[in-house]
């Protein structure tokens, strides 16, 4: 233990740094407006704030609802322990998300007007509704650990009552927004570079939010077990690496199909910038989905996680390109973001792993007895694939 | 019944009129270094551009379908029957959706301003309503800024071309493109040659997202019949095998 306390501190410094420098770009952005605290221009409106905080921020709290749907609406139970982390990760994600759009938005005091004043043709309108609901939904589908801690059964239980239709309630809700954020760019076929623009995006943006959100399962629940001193789920999680596999495969088939469809590969034929960032969102994809399919990558700890954080990357690397960089030759502009862009989106992100690391040391987030219960179920997949095999 | 604005660029002498009467009816500041800036921005929402020998102007399109009016989540942009766009700053939240949406990257935004607006034409919206020419139409010496029904503008210009041909390239722009913008333009080169955008579709782009959101209430009541039905079947499942377990 005294031998980690050196690390931590280290983390702490760094985490420190960035929040003085967040908070020093957020007076810049109070006081001088998006125009002193961002590179945004007329003709590149939208920036990291909007394709990383926004865009990233609500796949990667994609996990929330899949895991919602696998443990609850599939029914396998197996998963049980992973399930709270990922919806506070869920909830977390998306009250920074909402944090992010403050930021952005150059009147956050009239965030609430979509809530109001309805336009049913915008998809911004859509995503507004959406992520209002389903935070809601997600503080909903915490909100019982928050009881148990303090040991106030009869609130459980009104929200038991209500949580098969809270749950499916979600999963539609998600599926309508993580699907929107790619609907969003459909309006600027003109404008996105073709090896992103597809009038499949929502598809595409809805089935890699779904892998993303596996992955960050897996990411968080190896931070955990280190943070916390917790035995890994390692079966639990090899066998979630399994499915991450399919779901990556699938959604590189839908992917592969829909670029031939549009004869879009000739594209790479050209030595363009969009070209070298299209290849390595693609080699950030393909390398952990092959890797997955070995029993020796899903069983070592390690490996696991190195593939869990490539796809969490190619994502990022996915929404990054559709949000700023695929869009930078067709608004005929250069878009780098400007530090203070940088600081506060590093501040949200600090502050998201801060705020978690802290309820899950004061919330029973984690299963107690996880750590027997993995044992009991690696002898179990062990014999499992031995039979497959 | 709308109302349109034809830009010839072969009568454009580059006076410059246009910009100052916008100037004036917006209330902004108009002198020799803004007259400079050849490109719309928030303190100037329409320039007129230096293209070789040509003359080209900028400023909203007023398209027929708005992407613009169909991405704003509050409804402050709206296409009247009138012809013009109109904004509502009272609504608008800051998204600034419409910009990354106008395929002619007309919005502009009041970046410096701690409590921004997006700027862009109207097309003189009150003074049209009130049956005045725009500022633009009314100041330029020369007719090439016309203002008037946009079907008998398309007339118009269509004769134009037909009488000329020798002066003209032969064909409108913003009949066809998005579907037909309420500005439209005629010149003596091609279109791309005095800075207009031959690459934007023929087709509305409101009808992209549309596309998409329509099928949102099928999405929705589809999704929660499949998914109530497996939490059913899956939940069912334990039900009868706890039962059965009991009388084992």
């Amino acid at each position: 233990m005294t031998r980690r306390l050196p690390k931590i501190t280290v983390w702490r410094a760094i985490f420190a740094a960035i929040l003085m420098s967040g908070l020093y770009a957020t007076y810049l952005r109070i006081f001088y407006g998006l125009g002193g605290s961002t590179n945004l221009s007329d003709r590149f409106p939208w920036g990291i704030w909007i394709a990383f905080d926004v865009m990233c921020g609500v796949a990667l709290a994609a996990g929330g609802f899949t895991l919602v749907a696998i443990t609850h609406i599939f029914n396998i139970q197996k998963y049980k322990p992973v399930l709270r982390p990922c919806i506070l990760t869920a909830f977390l994600g998306y009250v920074l998300v909402v944090v992010g759009l403050l930021f952005d938005l150059g009147r956050p005091d009239r965030l609430w007007h979509p809530l109001v004043m309805w336009n049913p043709h915008s998809v911004m309108f859509e995503v507004a509704w959406c992520v209002t609901l389903y935070t809601t939904v997600l503080f909903l589908e915490f909100i019982p650990v928050v009881f148990e801690r303090f040991g106030w059964h009869k609130p459980i239980e009104w929200v038991h009552r209500i949580s098969v239709p809270l749950m499916i309630m979600g999963i539609l809700l998600s599926t309508l927004h993580q699907s929107s954020l790619g609907s969003l760019f459909l309006i600027v076929p003109s404008k996105l570079y073709p090896l992103w623009y597809s009038p499949i995006l929502p598809l595409l943006f809805y089935v890699s939010a779904i892998c993303v959100g596996l992955a960050m399962t897996i990411f968080e629940s190896w931070h955990s077990s280190r943070a916390f001193g917790r035995a890994l789920e390692l079966p639990l999680l090899a066998s979630l690496g399994r499915v991450l596999a399919v779901a990556m495969s699938v959604y590189l088939w839908i992917r592969f199909l829909d670029l031939a469809h549009r004869h879009a590969f000739e594209l790479l034929r050209q030595n363009r910038i969009e070209n070298w960032l299209f290849g390595l969102e693609m080699a950030l994809a393909i390398v952990p989905t092959v890797l997955l399919y070995q029993r020796k990558v899903r069983m070592r700890p390690g490996a696991l996680y190195a593939c869990a954080v490539m796809v969490v990357f190619s994502v990022i690397a996915n929404r990054l390109n559709v949000g700023t960089t695929g869009l930078e030759a067709g608004s005929g502009t250069h878009y780098i973001p400007k530090w203070s862009e940088v600081a506060v989106t590093l501040s949200i992100v600090g502050t998201g792993f801060a705020i978690f690391r802290f309820v899950a040391g004061y919330f029973p987030i984690f299963e107690p007895h996880s750590s027997e219960h993995a044992h009991h179920e690696m002898e179990e997949l062990e014999a499992d694939q031995v039979g497959v095999a | 019944m709308s109302k349109a604005i034809l830009y010839d660029s072969t009568l454009c002498i580059g006076c410059k009129a246009c910009e100052g009467a916008c100037a004036a009816r917006w209330g902004l500041p108009y002198d020799d270094r803004i007259a400079a800036e050849e490109k719309i921005s928030a303190h100037k929402l329409t320039a007129i551009e230096t293209h070789g020998e040509h003359f080209s102007r900028r400023l909203c399109m007023n398209c027929v379908q708005p992407a613009c009016a169909s991405v704003c989540p509050v409804g402050a942009l709206q296409k009247t029957a009138l012809g013009p766009v109109t904004y509502d700053a009272d609504k608008c939240m800051g998204c600034r959706y419409c910009m990354q949406a106008c395929p002619f990257q007309v919005p502009t935004y009041e970046w410096s301003a701690r409590l921004p607006r997006m700027r862009k034409c109207d097309m003189c919206y009150e003074r049209q309503s009130q049956g005045k020419l725009t500022a633009c139409a009314e100041a330029c010496p020369v007719g090439a800024t016309k203002n008037g029904e946009r079907d008998e503008l398309v007339a118009d210009a269509r004769q134009r071309i037909a009488e000329k041909p020798d002066q003209y390239y032969q064909k409108i722009y913003g009949i066809q493109e998005v579907g037909g913008t309420s500005v439209l333009f005629l010149s003596a080169v091609p279109f791309e040659q005095i800075g207009l955008r031959t690459n934007v579709p023929s087709e509305p782009l409101p009808d992209t997202t549309w596309r998409v959101l329509e099928l949102l209430p099928d999405v929705v009541s589809t999704g929660a019949v499949l998914l109530g039905g497996i939490w059913w079947i899956t939940n069912r499942r334990e039900e009868v095998a706890k039962a059965e377990g009991r009388r084992k």
